[in-house]
C-alpha cells in the first residue's frame, strides 16, 4: 500500500490535546513530503492586549493564554519584570513561587499521563471508557491530579487562573498550617507518583528512535522550574532572558502559530524529556531513584512515545519537592517588597510542564508594556513533532489506515501539545515591513 | 424558559417507548465544543475529579476533543460551549452546532462576554491584517471576537474567568434531576460579607470592583488581598457609570494621600475578562482607559516564511554530555539578584 502513488494521511480533529489543530501528511512513493501539524486555533491577540497595561495585569492577562498552565504564564511574566526592575524577593516568596508551579505540574502531568495518554497505550478512547475497566486506575490519577489543583487553590485561591501573583511577591503568602493541612494529600501523591513511574514505564511504547536536540533550563542547585540557564545537547548556554540569542521564529503557511528553530534552521526538542536528561543530576532524590529503577533514561532521550514515563519522574519530583518546601516554609512578614518600574527590555524563561517558556516585553517610561513577545513551548515544539512525524510515518505506511493514524496521533500527544497556548502570539512576532 | 425542565423534557423523550420501557430514560447526550478561548472551562469540567466518573455515568458524553477520541456531530441534549467567536468559520459552525443541540449553555467569560480578546476593534483588527502580516491570508479571524448570544440564541450560561466548577455541577445536577439550577445573581460584596473577609475598598483602599460584579468565585481576590477584577461580569442592574465615578473622585477606594485616581487607570479596571459587555465597556470608553493597541517593534526581523518539505532533525548532537557541565559551572547558584 501507498507505492508509486499518492498517500495522504488527514486526522482533521486531533482530540485528547489542548486546543484545535490538525495532522496532514503526503508521502509520495514511500517518501514523506509533507508532515504538517496544522493549527487552526483562532488567534486572539494576546501580544497586543497587554500593551498599555500595567505588569500587574499583564501577569492577569497571559494566564489566560492557557487554561492548563496559567501559573507558567503568571511565572515567565513576573520573573521578567522583576529582573528588569532589579527586585530581590524574599527567599520564601521564591520557595512559594516554585510550590505554586509544583503544583501545576502535578495537576498537569496528571492530566496528560492518566486522561489523555494512558488511554493510547492501553485501547481506549478515553479515560473514562478506561476507567470501566481499570477505575482504580483512574481514580488514582484523579486524586493525583487534585492534590495539584488543592495546592493551587491554598496559594493562588483558584488552580485555574490563580490570583495571588505580583511583581515584588505575592498578594498573600498562606498560613503555615494551610500548607501543613495538604501534607496528607501530597503524602498520598507522593506515593501514587511513584506508582506511576512504575505502571508507565511497563507501557509497551512502538519501537521508534532519532537523535533529538534537546533545550531546557537547567540550574546548578535546583530542578529547573523559575530559574537557571538556557541550555541544549549541541551546547547552548544562555541566561533564561536571551532567548533570541540562539533561536527565532519562522512563520508556516499551515499554521496559525509561528514555529521556532536554532540559529542553523533546524529542530528542537522542549519538555519533560528534555529536562529529564538535561538536568536528571538535579532531580529529587526519590526522582532519581524511580528513573533508575526504571532503566529508562536512554529511551526518554530517543524515543518520543517514552515521553510519558519522563512526565511521571516529573510528578515524583514535584510532589516530593512540594513535601519538602512545605516543611521548610516560614510566613514571612510580608508578602511584598515595594519597587519602582523602569523602562526598558523585560525578558525571562521558566519551565512550562510542556517546556521552555519564553516571554519579552517593552516597558515604557510610564510603567507600562509597550510591546511584548510570547513564545510558548508547543509553539517551538511544532518543527519537533513534524521532524518525528516524517521520521516515523514510513513504518507505518504498511498498516491499516486507521492503526497508522493512531499510532501518529498518539506520537503526537506524546508532546502534551497545548495548541491554545500556541497560537495567540501571531500577531506580534510579525512586524510590519520598513 | 426553565432550563431544567426542558432539558429533562429532552430526555423523557428518548423513552423507549416502542418496546413499553417508558420508564428506562436514555441517558442525556451532552457534548462540550470550544471556539477562541484558553480551554480552561471545559477542563473545569475534568477538575471536578470527585465527581467526574460519576458525571460520566450520568451522562452520554459523546463529544469532548479534549478528553476522548470519541467524535459525534450530535444531536445533543446539553452542549456545553466555550470561547468566543472569532472567525467566519466559527460563525458557521456554531449555526449548525445550534441547530444540533436541544440545549446550548455557555460557559465562561469568553463565550458569555467574548473575553479579554474581544476588546479588540474592528478598526485595529483591519489595521493588523493590512499591516502586520507578511502573509495575511494565513491568518483569517473577524473583525472582533463576540460572545456566543451575539451569534445564536442560547439556553443557559455559566459565567466566570473561570466558571466555577460548584456552579457546573449544580447545573449538571439540575439538568438531570429537572430542576431549576441555583446560580446567584449578587455581588461579590455580599460574598466578602458572608465570609468575613474585610473590605479592600475601606481596609486597603484598594480600587475593587466587587460592588458591581456578580459573585461566583468566592470572592478570593479579596480574600487573598486585592481587589475584584471582574471575572464574573457585571451583576444585574449594577451602577457601574457611578461607581466609577466614585473611583474617580476618591469617594471609593481613595489612595494614601486621600485624594481619587486617573481616570485613565479607572477605565482600564473595567477593560477586564468581561471588559466588553455593556455596563462595563460604557464606563472604559467614557474614562478613555482601554489602552489603545499599537503596532509595535519586536524582537527581530519579521519572520522567514518557510514553504518547504517537513522538517529534519539534522546530524547528530556530538557532544550531548557537554553543556551539563558547562552549564553547571556558569549557572546562577540561588535566587538571582
Amino acid at each position: 500500500m501507498g507505492h508509486g502513488s499518492d498517500l495522504r494521511f488527514k486526522v482533521e480533529n486531533l482530540t485528547r490535546v489542548e486546543g484545535e489543530g490538525s495532522l496532514r501528511l503526503r508521502v509520495r512513493d514511500g517518501i514523506v513530503e509533507e508532515a504538517q501539524l496544522a493549527i487552526f486555533e483562532a488567534p486572539r491577540y494576546f501580544e497586543a492586549l497587554v500593551a498599555g497595561r500595567t505588569p500587574d495585569e499583564v501577569i492577569d492577562i497571559v494566564a489566560r493564554i492557557c487554561g492548563i498552565c496559567p501559573v507558567a504564564y503568571q511565572m515567565s511574566a513576573v520573573h521578567a519584570f522583576e529582573d528588569l526592575f532589579g527586585i530581590a524577593v524574599d527567599p520564601q516568596v521564591r520557595a512559594l513561587r516554585r510550590l505554586l508551579y509544583c503544583g501545576e505540574w502535578i495537576e498537569s502531568h496528571a492530566l496528560h499521563i492518566y486522561l489523555l495518554h494512558a488511554p493510547d497505550f492501553l485501547g481506549y478512547p478515553s479515560a473514562v471508557e478506561l476507567a470501566r475497566d481499570h477505575r482504580e486506575l483512574v481514580t488514582d490519577g484523579l486524586r493525583l491530579k487534585k492534590s495539584g489543583n488543592h495546592l493551587l487553590s491554598i496559594l493562588g485561591g483558584r488552580p485555574i487562573h490563580p490570583v495571588s501573583v505580583k511583581v515584588g511577591g505575592f498578594s498573600r503568602m498562606p498560613l503555615r498550617k494551610e500548607l501543613t493541612a495538604l501534607r496528607p494529600s501530597l503524602d498520598e501523591a507522593l506515593r501514587l507518583s511513584q506508582a506511576t513511574v512504575d505502571i508507565v514505564a511497563g507501557l509497551e511504547a512502538p519501537a521508534f528512535e532519532r537523535e533529538p536536540r534537546l533545550v531546557s533550563l537547567k540550574h546548578r542547585a535546583e530542578y529547573p522550574l523559575n530559574d537557571g540557564r538556557i541550555v541544549s545537547t549541541d551546547g547552548v548556554n544562555l541566561r533564561p532572558s536571551d532567548w533570541g540569542e540562539a533561536f527565532h521564529e519562522v512563520q508556516v503557511p499551515w499554521s496559525n502559530a509561528l514555529q521556532s528553530r536554532g540559529g542553523d534552521g533546524l529542530p528542537y526538542l522542549l519538555g519533560p524529556s528534555a529536562r529529564v536528561v538535561l538536568a536528571s543530576d538535579q532531580l529529587h532524590p526519590l526522582a532519581k531513584e524511580a528513573l533508575a529503577r526504571t532503566g529508562a533514561l536512554e529511551s526518554i532521550r530517543r524515543n518520543p512515545y517514552r515521553s510519558i514515563v519522563a512526565r511521571a519522574v516529573e510528578l515524583v519530583h514535584a510532589t516530593a519537592e512540594a513535601i519538602d518546601i512545605i516543611d521548610a516554609y516560614v510566613r514571612p512578614g510580608e508578602p511584598s517588597v515595594a519597587y519602582t518600574p523602569r523602562p526598558g527590555v523585560a525578558a525571562w524563561a521558566t519551565e512550562a510542564p510542556r517546556g521552555l517558556l519564553f516571554h519579552r516585553y517593552v516597558v515604557g517610561d510610564d510603567g507600562k508594556v509597550a510591546a511584548a513577545t510570547i513564545v510558548p513551548p508547543t509553539s517551538q515544539n511544532q518543527a519537533a513533532i513534524e521532524a518525528d512525524l516524517a521520521t516515523f510515518a514510513p513504518a507505518v505506511l504498511d498498516l491499516p489506515m486507521a492503526e497508522a493514524t493512531h499510532r501518529l496521533e498518539q506520537l503526537i500527544r506524546s508532546y502534551d501539545p497545548c495548541i491554545s497556548c500556541a497560537t495567540h502570539f501571531l500577531d506580534l512576532t510579525v512586524e510590519r515591513a520598513g | 424558559m426553565d432550563v431544567a425542565v426542558r432539558a429533562s423534557a429532552a430526555a423523557a423523550t428518548a423513552e423507549d417507548a416502542g418496546h413499553g420501557r417508558a420508564t428506562a430514560r436514555r441517558r442525556p447526550r451532552v457534548g462540550v465544543v470550544k471556539f477562541a478561548s484558553c480551554d480552561g472551562c471545559q477542563l473545569t469540567i475534568l477538575d471536578v475529579e470527585d465527581h467526574l466518573l460519576e458525571i460520566a455515568e450520568r451522562f452520554d458524553i459523546v463529544e469532548f476533543a479534549e478528553a476522548t477520541s470519541r467524535r459525534s456531530s450530535g444531536p445533543f441534549d446539553v452542549l456545553l460551549v466555550e470561547g468566543s467567536i472569532s472567525t467566519p468559520e466559527q460563525a458557521v459552525e456554531i449555526a449548525r452546532l445550534r441547530a444540533e443541540a436541544k440545549l446550548l449553555v455557555v460557559i465562561g467569560a469568553c463565550a458569555t462576554a467574548g473575553g479579554i480578546q474581544a476588546l479588540r476593534t474592528a478598526a485595529e483588527h483591519e489595521a493588523f491584517r493590512a499591516a502586520v502580516y507578511p502573509v495575511p491570508a494565513y491568518v483569517d479571524s473577524l473583525a472582533t471576537a463576540r460572545p456566543v448570544a451575539d451569534f445564536v440564541q442560547v439556553d443557559a450560561e455559566l459565567r466566570g474567568c473561570p466558571i466555577s466548577p460548584e456552579q457546573l455541577v449544580e447545573l449538571l445536577v439540575s439538568l438531570t434531576t429537572g430542576r431549576r439550577p441555583q446560580l446567584p445573581d449578587q455581588a461579590v460584596c455580599l460574598e466578602c460579607k458572608r465570609r468575613g473577609i474585610p473590605c479592600v475598598v475601606v481596609a486597603r483602599g484598594l480600587p475593587c470592583l466587587g460592588p458591581v460584579t456578580r459573585t461566583g468565585c468566592g470572592a478570593i481576590c479579596p480574600a487573598f488581598g486585592r481587589g475584584c477584577y471582574g471575572c464574573f461580569g457585571p451583576r444585574e442592574n449594577a451602577n457601574t457609570a457611578g461607581y466609577a465615578q466614585a473611583l474617580v473622585t476618591g469617594d471609593a477606594a481613595a489612595g494614601a494621600d486621600g485624594r481619587g485616581r486617573d481616570p485613565v487607570d479607572v477605565g482600564r479596571l473595567f477593560a477586564g475578562f468581561t471588559g466588553a459587555t455593556q455596563p462595563f465597556r460604557s464606563v472604559t470608553d467614557s474614562l478613555a482607559g482601554r489602552p489603545p493597541v499599537t503596532l509595535r517593534p519586536t524582537l527581530a526581523s519579521p519572520p522567514e516564511t518557510l514553504r518547504a518539505g517537513p522538517p529534519t532533525w539534522g546530524p547528530a548532537p556530538s557532544a550531548p554530555e557537554a553543556p551539563s557541565a558547562a552549564a553547571a559551572k556558569e549557572a546562577p547558584d540561588g535566587p538571582r539578584q
